[in-house]
């Protein structure tokens, strides 16, 4: 075929396809935007919906932002050493649990939520505390940080770096700081990027373990669009794409920054 | 520099938790101040010795390590106070040269100007000055394993250990690097154990030479020792080539008759068979031979050529021969093999080689 005609081609194909998953998007974003949306555009652009949003909702974003850091720090603090023990064991059953590790994603939310719901719904302060939520979280995004940072670990030679800094007098606290964490911080940087991401924009158990005081952004969406006029919710759509894109954009970085080195 | 610790090892065995034993129990006493080689082929046992004298792994029970005295065996390799290379190098990619070399002296807390100055003196010791801002990704291989080397160096350890460290380098770099590590081992007068499976650098590097096999030491000596009065034939044919002459007959007066010829080896005549390095085999004129034979094939090495000759045996001759005669294929050629060349390993009184060999190790 003709170069210039199958180039021709391809570029039109690929610009449908980024067509077909943009509009909707961009129809939604514009929907916040106008005064009416039933009009449509000639009815003017406004702030008005993103600013009502921002006053009945502004709660349920500081909270998935509190939910989101707190989730972050607990992953890591328990997604390294774990990643960090899987590596080291030389155990049959380590690969297994790597294995195992998918489950939580595979498992559907609602089934976790009904799971954590069973086993701790009793539990009336607990169960009424964004606490409870954040539980649902770490299950759901701890793999994802395990993952991303074992996969690091296993090209960065970890084990010979070890004994290198052991030989030279460093104890096993020394090691793990000075050798352990820095040679994988390409992998931790990437899986608390993905965990960050994950836990803001959860949906599926957070639905079923909030209450009316716990609400979270995307829960808070869903209210929107259920009991809201379309632009509000459109509006709302709006505030969590400029919330969740740049973190989207940082995954991508992260992962640039560490796949080409070694 | 400081005072040098000798290493004893007692009944050392190592079995790996499948039931295979990497090691049998071993006992081996290294000199204050000596650089040991431990040298076999893979599996040998030669690491997981070495490994052991580091403490990244512990001898099966019963087994002890002591370091000048003070018995180590329970002490992980941090608190050994070694300094180790490793074929891999193993530096740190997160830190600069400068900081994979201070490393050691930042985890002993010295004090600022105490690491400056012991970081300058090493680098100047492997001829690295100027590249303690580098990343380690930017060094070459020889550059490397200079870094490992002054890191190693830099806490003035008891003991330095090397794990093969230059097996991953090319052979140019290789045979200079040998060189440095020889020449600082000799300054620094620090105990060395060096494991290798190479035949050159543990004849260059060591003071003595520990030949391993399947997990046991078969012979340990100086190099000269090592090649000239090997212990076994397993020694004899790791430590270069060798030839065996089947032993067909005796005549009067310490003749030893041979595929081709007769041989003088009044020292031997209980042999059934000799062995003869090929570099001390003659090649003379036919008449005045002890072997004849025909060449089968000559390869041409630059400083000498190796001959392959057929006297009639079931394996051909190797010589290792001048390379300016040009030798046809098919063409005669005549051998003679001076008595002291000729040894037994398993005949402890093939006595003529262990006296040529003594005056060496003295001269």
């Amino acid at each position: 075929m003709n170069p210039r005609i199958r180039f021709i081609l391809q570029l039109s194909f690929t610009l449908l396809v980024c067509l077909f998953m943009i509009i909707p998007v961009a129809m939604s974003v514009m929907a916040g935007l106008t005064e009416n949306y039933f009009v449509g555009l000639k009815s003017g652009l406004t702030l008005r919906w993103v600013n009502e949003v921002w006053q009945l909702y502004s709660d349920t974003i500081w909270l998935s932002i509190k939910l989101a850091l707190a989730c972050l720090v607990i992953a890591t603090l328990i997604g390294v050493p774990a990643a960090y023990g899987l590596l080291r064991s030389r155990r049959r059953w380590a690969n297994a649990i790597e294995e195992l590790l998918l489950l939580p994603v595979a498992v559907p939310g609602l089934a976790t939520a009904l799971a954590l719901l069973l086993a701790y719904g009793s539990y009336r302060e607990f169960r009424g505390s964004w606490l409870f939520i954040l539980i649902g979280h770490v299950l759901f995004t701890l793999p994802f940080m395990v993952r991303a940072v074992l996969s690091v670990m296993q090209t960065a030679r970890l084990p010979l770096l070890e004994e290198a800094a052991a030989s030279l007098g460093a104890n096993f606290r020394q090691r793990f700081f000075a050798v352990v964490v820095p040679n994988c911080l390409s992998g931790i940087l990437a899986g608390a990027l993905m965990v960050f991401t994950l836990s803001i924009g959860e949906f599926n158990i957070t639905w079923m373990l909030h209450t009316p005081l716990t609400k979270t952004l995307p829960v808070g969406l869903a209210d929107s669009y259920a009991s809201m006029r379309l632009e509000v919710g459109s509006a709302y759509t709006l505030i969590f794409l400029v919330m969740i894109v740049p973190l989207l954009v940082a995954i991508q970085w992260a992962g640039r920054l560490s796949s080409p080195r070694r | 520099m400081s005072s040098s610790v000798n290493i004893i090892l007692t009944q050392c065995s190592r079995t790996f938790s499948g039931g295979h034993t990497a090691l049998q129990p071993l006992d081996l006493h290294i000199n204050a101040g000596e650089t040991l080689v431990l040298l076999g082929p893979s599996g040998c046992g030669k690491t997981t010795t070495l490994r052991i004298i580091s403490g990244l792994e512990s001898p099966d029970q019963g087994g002890r390590v002591q370091f000048g005295g003070q018995d180590v065996t329970t002490l992980p390799i941090e608190k050994r106070d070694v300094g180790m290379v490793f074929q891999n190098y193993a530096l740190f990619p997160n830190m600069s040269v400068a900081d994979n070399i201070a490393y050691g002296l930042k985890i002993r807390r010295l004090s600022r100007s105490e690491i400056e100055q012991r970081l300058a003196e090493v680098m100047r010791m492997v001829d690295l000055e100027g590249f303690g801002e580098r990343r380690i990704e930017a060094l070459s291989g020889g550059q490397k394993q200079r870094v490992a080397l002054a890191r190693a160096i830099a806490v003035r350890p008891k003991v330095l250990l090397f794990d093969e460290p230059l097996a991953a380098l090319d052979a140019k770099l290789r045979d200079r690097l040998r060189l440095e590590i020889g020449q600082l081992l000799r300054k620094l007068g620090t105990t060395a154990v060096y494991v290798t499976h190479d035949q050159d650098e543990a004849m260059a590097l060591g003071d003595r030479i520990a030949v391993m096999q399947a997990g046991r030491i078969a012979q340990l000596g100086t190099p000269q020792e090592i090649y000239h009065q090997p212990a076994n034939t397993f020694v004899a044919d790791f430590i270069g080539a060798v030839n065996r002459l089947v032993v067909t007959g005796k005549g009067a007066d310490g003749q030893l008759t041979v595929p081709g010829g007769e041989l003088t080896a009044p020292h031997l005549q209980e042999a059934l068979s000799v062995y003869c390095r090929p570099e001390d085999i003659e090649v003379v004129a036919l008449a005045d031979a002890q072997v004849k034979g025909r060449v089968l094939q000559s390869i041409f090495l630059g400083q000498s050529q190796q001959l392959m000759v057929d006297t009639g045996g079931a394996t051909p001759i190797q010589v290792k021969a001048s390379s300016r005669q040009h030798w046809p294929t098919g063409a005669a050629i005549g051998l003679t093999l001076p008595p002291q060349a000729l040894f037994h390993p398993e005949l402890s009184h093939s006595k003529l080689a262990t006296t040529s060999a003594k005056e060496q190790a003295n001269g």
